[in-house]
């Protein structure tokens, strides 16, 4: 194994995240802190508490989730594919590094990243509401599986993106909707029985669901089913990824 | 003199159906200087991409130090430096950031004080700290060979590494190869400038539709494909060459006021003293007169005139 090439990817991603500070951290702290003054104070108000919990503690896990699947995307997919755009890839492809050391590095970077904003959100929560996490390692289990399969997938994106548009078309078009339709702000319970079923075809109920427990033990769906469902997508990410490096599919001729 | 690479049968064809590369087979010697000469697209990049892991080869194989080169990557790569034709750098990234990344990347431990020489012997030292996107294109290129060099390769491939640098910079550059050289390094170029090859290579190798045409020692080449010319400048211009000097291999130029007389370098009778003697019997005078050699450039062209 060489450790030392996989630090060295892990570090350089970790400062890029260090020259956009603002970007990275600053900017979930304070949409964060909207989504709690619009939803938590101005329109929570007027909800009443669902299933036993406030209206503002109860989407804390669904805004940590949202944020936590965006930024995994995006770090993952950008921090492989600008070295494709810049051409810096041929450093990658010729060091002596595996497709696993390779992966740890840019995975591992992205889903740090994205956990450390998911902790940021849960911080700046506690401000604004009243914080109670049930289950803290479920917590962290979810979070981190998560993040981790996310930039995962996010890595496949920037494999296959060849310019700006298609790296954020994916998050743009297909996970924002799905994770603003998979009960981030209401449990399915709250729909009408037709849009709950179709729901329970949104992948990124499952997500939030689970995560949501491991706070206040409600859920839409039984917890070994989001752990299932988010472990099928691990296991997806990594069929896929193994095939990409075995072809070298958008990384070599 | 060992061998540290050794390619046999390579081929390599592109998704596009784009023969790239035609069973070459080549050996390169530990510590030799060979630069690669060819034509755009004749198949140089592609031949050092896949000895360095970017382009998966079609069939053939590849062996560093004796080691296959897919089945034994780690400690292949480990043992090369790539300095690539583009200007690919992490804009962003500072000098020192970008290099220590890469001595990393190559599993390498932390060696400040080689960095510093490596920056220093490049004139990059004074801006370590700086961004890349700040630097100029020659020190763009000169970073490049820094990273290349940062994990202590024994085997170097620099692809086209004087395009575009002026010609103060390209005779350091030089002179930096040289000094790699006499460390025992292995240096690989690829380049357009003929009399790049011709002034630091040990061993030149052309290429051409993506075949190796040949590959010597550079002096042997020229004292065996080369050519020299007597050029002698007359006092009348000549509309014909008399007959009684149609048994030398000679032609006029420049309107007449030229006549060039070519000879094989290494013939036993290069005939000069004999044509000496009937250019007189045929009253032809001369003002000047000055020999030329054919130089690498002129090999080349023939040679892939030759084959095409």
């Amino acid at each position: 194994m060489n450790f030392r090439g996989v630090f060295a990817i892990y570090k350089f991603e970790m400062a890029r995240t260090q020259r956009t500070l603002l970007q990275t951290v600053v900017a979930p702290v304070i949409s964060t802190s909207l989504y709690f003054v619009v939803f938590g104070s101005a329109i929570g108000a007027h909800i009443a508490e669902i299933q036993g919990v406030q209206y503002g503690a109860f989407i804390v896990p669904g805004l940590i989730m949202f944020t936590l699947l965006i930024q995994s995307i995006s770090n993952a997919s950008f921090g492989i594919f600008f070295p494709k755009f810049t051409g810096t890839i041929y450093e990658i492809l010729s060091a002596p590094v595996s497709h696993l050391e390779i992966i740890i590095g840019y995975v591992g970077a992205a889903a740090t990243k994205s956990t450390l904003v998911g902790l940021i959100i849960l911080i700046t929560s506690g401000i604004f509401v009243p914080l109670d996490i049930m289950h803290p390692v479920w917590m962290l289990v979810f979070l981190l599986l998560t993040a981790v399969t996310f930039s995962l997938f996010g890595f496949i994106i920037g494999i296959w993106a060849d310019d700006f548009e298609k790296l954020q078309l994916v998050r743009l078009l297909i996970i924002t909707p799905l994770a603003f339709l998979g009960g981030s702000f209401y449990s399915i319970d709250m729909l009408p029985d037709f849009w709950q079923n179709v729901t329970l075809f949104n992948p990124v109920l499952y997500l939030i669901s689970g995560f949501r427990w491991s706070f206040y033990e409600i859920a839409d769906i039984p917890i070994a089913i989001s752990l299932g469902v988010i472990s099928f997508f691990l296991a997806s990410f990594v069929i896929i990824t193994r095939w990409i490096f075995q072809t070298g599919y958008r990384l070599k001729n | 003199m060992s061998i540290i690479v050794s390619i046999s049968k390579l081929s390599k064809t592109y998704a596009s159906g784009f023969l790239a590369l035609r069973n070459i087979d080549l050996d390169i010697r530990q510590g030799e200087i060979l630069a690669l000469l060819g034509p755009n697209g004749a198949g140089k990049t592609t031949l050092i991409s896949i000895i360095c892991g970017i382009v998966t080869p079609t069939s053939g194989s590849v062996r560093v130090a004796d080691r296959d080169i897919i089945t034994d990557y780690k400690r292949t790569r480990a043992m090369i430096g790539l300095v690539p034709q583009e200007l690919t750098t992490e804009t962003f990234e500072t000098v020192m950031g970008s290099i220590t990344f890469t001595r990393g990347l190559f599993g390498k431990s932390p060696d400040a004080s080689y960095i510093e020489d490596v920056l220093r012997s490049l004139s990059l030292w004074e801006k370590r700290n700086s961004k890349i996107i700040t630097l100029s294109g020659g020190m763009k290129r000169r970073l490049l060979i820094a990273k290349a060099l940062s994990h202590e390769p024994r085997i170097l491939f620099l692809d086209e590494p004087t395009a575009g640098v002026d010609v103060e910079l390209r005779k350091d550059m030089w002179n930096l190869i040289r000094g790699l050289r006499d460390t025992g390094v292995t240096i690989i170029l690829t380049t357009h400038y003929i009399e790049e090859a011709e002034e630091i290579a040990d061993r030149v190798a052309f290429i051409s539709q993506g075949e190796i045409i040949v590959v010597d020692d550079k002096v042997d080449l020229m004292r065996k494909l080369g050519r020299k010319r007597l050029v002698l400048e007359l006092f009348e211009p000549l509309r014909f060459i008399p007959d009684s000097l149609s048994s030398y291999k000679m032609e006029l130029k420049d309107g007449g006021r030229y006549m060039v007389y070519t000879y094989d370098v290494h013939s036993e009778r290069k005939g000069i003293t004999a044509l000496m003697t009937d250019l007189g019997q045929a009253g032809i005078r001369y003002k000047d007169m000055t020999t030329e050699q054919s130089s690498l450039e002129d090999i080349f062209v023939d040679l892939v005139r030759r084959k095409s």
